[in-house]
């Protein structure tokens, strides 16, 4: 039995008790397949624990138990521990569990393939390698409704901008011709993608919330200055890598980037990840990797795309703030809103601040964040457009709309309104944030 | 007029008979001359021979002891003068092709002979004190008149028409200026000017005639002739290379030219190399003449090289004959060269070449052609250069017009912005620069995209600059100010616009079908063409959005598609949201896409409607229809056609009632009319939900 577990946290517990839960999910999923087959069960709600089940690939699963959040009550003079069972929301901690493994995958290709490559003992050791570290990365209690879309943030550019990115990466994948996509980010929302969508989506999150932050920090201390002594002759410039050679004047420096694994489903490749950054404009440049990158393409990349990087950097800046002085003339309304559309994964969000490195923060009660995860649970059930208004504690309401596949969710908190003023309000919103989509009223 | 000096004149010594040879081309050569001594010839190698003389020239009777040829360069005609005008003369020109044949009374050699513009009068000079006249113009007097030069002791040096009527005579004191009068056969003197004169020039394009004067030759004073009114310019002097050991004649006019160079005059000098001055060689100094102001020095074209030259403007080129090499160069003064602070200096644009070799095609019959067409001598020393692009062989009777052939420029200008320069200054460029985009697209020779950038960037901004000038046009004739500026004119559409459809339909359509390019290729050089127009705030077609859809659709990129969407980059337009309509069964996001599309046109709310009702999301349409406003005058009959089909009993209830209601409130009454032709439906809710389900009609 024991051979069945390729992973398993926290690794400190008796291993009978590993094969006892083990062979409980088991058999719970398959006590719940005779009941529908093709839909397996995906959560088991007990009064301490809540378990999710994913079965990433045939006959391999993924089971996370979350722990119900406990009250403490005093009763007669002791005290008494409560579990909230019904807190936690199963779409948000089942869209979590998918991407653990979408984050796996990314970085090691599916399981079948590493068991086919280096047997049960390869894959293990890969899950160990990977999940010890990436576990303690999640912050599983402010998880919430962003986490169920796991959504990409667009940067907002004028056309030319645009199309001057796009002239760029073109040239630059033609000089750097063993480059095999590239996407552009920028302030850590993406602009362009030569990857599909569903890895983008992954990449994209792994960017945003674990390689920037990390090297967002020294850079905010101060330390590993931008502006670097360059080689004589060279242009000045701004661009460094993030993944990779630290230090291009160093010839022993050691040229290595991260693999990610894309397409998976079907062409499955291996590539190398190399991202590189001038000022707010990072690029990611993905090459095969048969093709080991070595330091003199990686100068090579330096001295070619280092100096246009960072002109095109300050160019969408200057853009930028234009565009954000003309939007600003008709002040924006404060509204409490997250978008999000299932077509390209855009995903605005007025609720949360700005992302730290470990955890983005919601700027609302957490009941509210409930509220709106619930309505998103009530959505997913039916395939036509609807409109949910509910009204929450202490004059807060929060509008659900699902208009084909996008769906917008507003947090409103007036004094003495009534549904009729609500819907207004909304309509509002729509119009001014949202007037160049067919969004229907 | 620069011209090959006939016979072995040295450079520097003007040749004691070419101030006899004003503007006519006295036929000096003889009976033929010498030609080249068996020189090799340099020219031809490497072939791409970007000069040639035109196919058709003009065939005369050689020069010989009793044929007189004479060249206006006003009509650009060959006057072929035998035994004085007794026995004929023969009028050939380039533009009219068929030849006028006359003869005149024998009253002494003729010196100088040109008609008047349109071929109204000709004029004969015979002495050295009078111009006769003869009337050509049908109904009018036909004996001949004449008219003596008024400075008493002066000689006539030549003459030239400024108009049908009007004729300058240049004296050595002065000139005249006359109008022919020929009901009267008389002159009028309608203005003169003394003014001591070594020779003249006459430029007919811009009406400008440029005498020299002073002991050394070298002060030029120009005058500027029109409908009667003659403008004395201001005068300038030509900087000599050396100074003169003595104050004799040091500027020859064989080394000065005019020519109209971008619709701007020009005087060109063309300076020889001085063994004393350490120059590296001869060089063509520019002296820009305008109309009004100072005349000034603004070009200089570098040669490298020293020996005999002839110049010749074709296409607003520079070109300069190199006999000793047998070969020729161009400079194109729009093209960069090294600003020193007041002149730029230019190098030749391309390396050397000799003209096209050319075959003279054997005269006679058309059945004798077993003979083989005899190669012309280029480059001879019996050619004359006339501005601003003639070439005579007086010895073998021909007149060409010079030409420049731009398919050999394509592989001898390797810099791809710089050739693309070139091109976009040239008349019969539009073909060659399409050919050039065809070319850098496709292997073996593709080009760079930086390089296809500029290249680009190039045409779209020449294509911009017409756009502009028309729309300013339009503007101020929409606006009715073209009254009050007669000299306003419908810009000219140049073969240097080459617009998107030009593009699309030699280029890009033709580049995306070969399909032999990687389509990240074709995609960034669509990408890239779609860059620059926004780059000039030029107006996409949507037929280039097509292109880039079908392209990426053909290599299932549909995301790469849905964001270049999302940015707008692909401008909404009806056309393209239908495309996006369309791809809706292989890219389901292709209908969101389109919807917003639309919405955005906001002319296409009822594209939008029957987008919904072809979905089955009627009430979608509906609240569609009546969030704008437009829900009084939809037809109730579409709406419950789409119910009905929708199987959906409930929606059908919902549509219906709603229909009712608007019945009830637009005319107080729920019943349908029968103009709505909504009876079957009106069967089928009762059959669905009973007669009493029926809205009741109010009643007050």
């Amino acid at each position: 039995e024991e051979k069945k577990i390729l992973f398993y946290h926290p690794n400190e517990v008796e291993k009978n008790e590993k094969i006892r839960n083990v062979g409980l999910c088991e058999a719970i999923v398959q006590f719940t397949r005779t009941f529908s087959p093709t839909k397996p069960a995906k959560s088991l709600h007990t009064q301490k624990n809540r378990q999710f089940f994913h079965e990433p690939e045939e006959n391999f699963w993924m089971v996370m138990v979350v722990r119900n959040p406990i009250i403490e009550k005093h009763k007669d003079g002791k005290p008494v521990y409560e579990y909230q069972e019904e807190e936690l929301l199963d779409k948000v901690y089942s869209s979590v569990l998918q991407q653990c493994y979408s984050m796996y995958k990314l970085f090691n290709g599916t399981f079948l393939r590493a068991m086919e490559d280096g047997g049960v003992k390869g894959l293990k050791e890969r899950l160990e390698k990977f999940f010890h570290r990436y576990l303690q990365t999640l912050h599983l209690q402010s998880c919430d409704l962003l986490d169920v879309f796991c959504g990409i943030s667009f940067f907002p550019l004028d056309k030319m901008t645009y199309l001057k990115i796009q002239s760029f990466i073109n040239r630059m994948e033609e000089s750097l011709s063993i480059v095999k996509y590239t996407a552009f980010l920028y302030n850590d929302q993406l602009i362009w993608s030569g990857l599909e969508q569903d890895d983008m989506r992954i990449l994209y999150k792994y960017l945003t919330t674990s390689l920037f932050p990390r090297h967002m920090e020294p850079e905010l201390a101060g330390r590993d200055s931008p502006i670097r002594a360059e080689m004589p002759g060279n242009l000045q410039h701004y661009g460094r890598f993030l993944t990779g050679p630290l230090n291009l004047n160093d010839p022993e420096t050691k040229c290595r980037f991260p693999k990610i694994f894309v397409n998976t489903d079907d062409t499955y490749e291996e590539l190398h990840l190399i991202v590189y950054k001038a000022m707010s404009a990072a690029v990611c440049f993905m090459i095969d990797a048969s093709i080991p990158p070595t330091l003199e393409f990686c100068r090579r990349l330096d001295s070619i795309v280092g100096p246009q990087l960072t002109v095109l950097a300050s160019d969408i800046c200057e853009q930028y703030n234009i565009n954000k002085r003309i939007a600003g003339a008709e002040k924006e309304p404060q509204f409490k809103f997250i978008y999000f559309n299932h077509m390209n994964l855009a995903e605005k969000s007025t609720i949360h601040m700005r992302k730290t490195p470990s955890v983005s923060l919601a700027s609302v009660h957490p009941d509210l964040m409930k509220i709106l995860g619930d309505i998103n649970s009530d959505f997913s059930r039916v395939d036509e457009d609807e409109e949910i208004i509910v009204k929450a504690m202490s004059d807060y309401w929060v509008v659900g709309k699902k208009s084909d596949q996008r769906e917008l969710y507003v947090i409103l908190n007036q004094k003495n309104v009534n549904l009729i003023e609500v819907n207004e309000e909304v309509k509002k919103l729509c119009a001014t944030q949202f007037n160049n989509i067919f969004f229907l009223d | 007029m620069s011209r090959e000096p006939p016979g072995p004149a040295e450079e520097e010594a003007p040749g004691a008979a070419a101030a006899a040879a004003a503007a006519a081309a006295a036929a000096g050569a003889g009976g033929g001359g010498e030609g080249g001594e068996g020189r090799a010839r340099p020219g031809g190698e490497g072939g791409g021979c970007y000069l040639a003389l035109c196919a058709r020239p003009v065939h005369f009777e050689k020069a010989n002891p009793v044929n007189c040829v004479f060249f206006d360069e006003a009509n650009k005609q060959v006057f072929a003068v035998r035994s004085g005008g007794a026995t004929g003369v023969v009028v050939k020109g380039l533009e009219d092709r068929n030849p006028i044949s006359f003869r005149m009374e024998d009253k002494g050699e003729v010196k100088c002979i040109k008609f008047s513009l349109g071929n109204k009068i000709l004029a004969v000079q015979r002495t050295l004190k009078s111009v006769d006249f003869l009337n050509f113009i049908p109904d009018s007097p036909q004996l001949e008149y004449t008219q003596e030069c008024k400075t008493k002791n002066a000689n006539i040096l030549g003459f030239c028409w400024t108009s049908s009527t009007e004729i300058v005579f240049i004296t050595d004191q002065g000139i005249e200026f006359y109008q022919v009068l020929p009901e009267k056969r008389s002159l009028k003197l309608l203005k003169n000017q003394s003014i001591n004169v070594n020779w003249y020039m006459y430029c007919p394009e811009s009406s400008v005639i440029l005498l020299s004067t002073t002991v050394l030759g070298n002060v030029l004073q120009p005058f500027y002739f029109k409908s009667g009114t003659m403008a004395k310019l201001s005068k300038f002097e030509i900087e000599l290379p050396a100074a003169p050991k003595s104050s004799k004649l040091s500027l020859s006019e064989r080394d000065i030219a005019m020519a109209t160079i971008y619709g701007q005059l020009y005087v060109l000098y063309l300076r020889h190399h001085s063994r004393t001055s350490n120059s590296t060689g001869a060089e063509v100094v520019l002296y820009h003449l305008p109309r009004e102001g100072s005349c000034k020095k603004t070009h200089i074209l570098k040669l490298n090289r020293t020996g005999k030259f002839a110049l010749n403007v074709v296409d607003n080129l520079v070109v300069v004959h190199h006999q000793d090499t047998e070969t020729s160069v161009i400079f194109d003064i729009k093209l960069r060269g090294e600003f020193d602070g007041s002149t730029t200096i230019h190098q030749f644009v391309l390396p050397p070449r000799s003209i096209q070799p050319y075959q003279i095609p054997v005269a006679g019959p058309a059945s004798v052609t077993s003979q083989a067409p005899v190669p012309c001598k280029l480059y001879s020393s019996s050619w004359i250069v006339f501005q601003p692009d003639i070439i005579i062989s007086a010895s073998e009777g021909y007149l060409w017009s010079l030409q420049v052939k731009l398919e050999p420029v394509v592989d001898l200008l390797l810099d791809k912005g710089k050739l693309m320069d070139f091109l976009l200054q040239r008349k019969e460029c539009k073909m060659v620069i399409l050919s050039v985009c065809s070319q850098m697209l496709s292997e073996p020779e593709r080009g760079s995209l930086s390089v296809i950038a500029t290249v680009f960037d190039k045409l779209n901004h020449e294509y911009k600059k017409y756009l502009e000038a028309e729309q300013s046009y339009t503007m101020v004739v929409e606006t009715g100010l073209s009254r009050s500026n007669p000299l306003l004119k419908r810009p000219v559409r140049t073969q240097a616009v080459i617009d998107q459809s030009d593009m699309y339909t030699h280029v890009l359509s033709v580049f995306t079908e070969k399909k032999e390019a990687p389509h990240k290729f074709t995609i960034a050089v669509l990408m890239e063409y779609i860059r620059s127009l926004n780059q000039f705030q030029i107006a996409v077609q949507h037929y280039l959005y097509e292109l880039v859809i079908k392209t990426l659709v053909q290599h299932n990129l549909f995301y790469m598609l849905h964001q270049f969407l999302q940015y707008h980059v692909l401008s909404d337009s009806k056309p393209l949201a239908c495309l996006l309509l369309s791809l809706e069964s292989i890219y389901p996001p292709a209908h969101q896409l389109s919807l917003d599309m639309l919405k955005r046109l906001s002319t296409a709310n009822d594209e939008i409607v029957e987008v919904l009702l072809s979905k089955h999301q009627v009430l979608a349409a509906l609240r569609f229809i009546r969030g704008i406003g437009g829900h009084d005058s939809i037809s109730a009959r579409k709406f419950l056609d789409a119910a009905k089909q929708a199987e959906d009993d409930m929606l059908f209830y919902t549509i219906f009632r709603f229909f009712e209601q608007r019945n009830q409130r637009l005319r107080g009454n729920p019943s349908f009319t029968p103009g709505e032709h909504c009876e079957e439906h009106v069967t089928f809710f009762k059959q669905v939900f009973g007669e009493q389900a029926l809205m009741k009609p109010t009643t007050f």
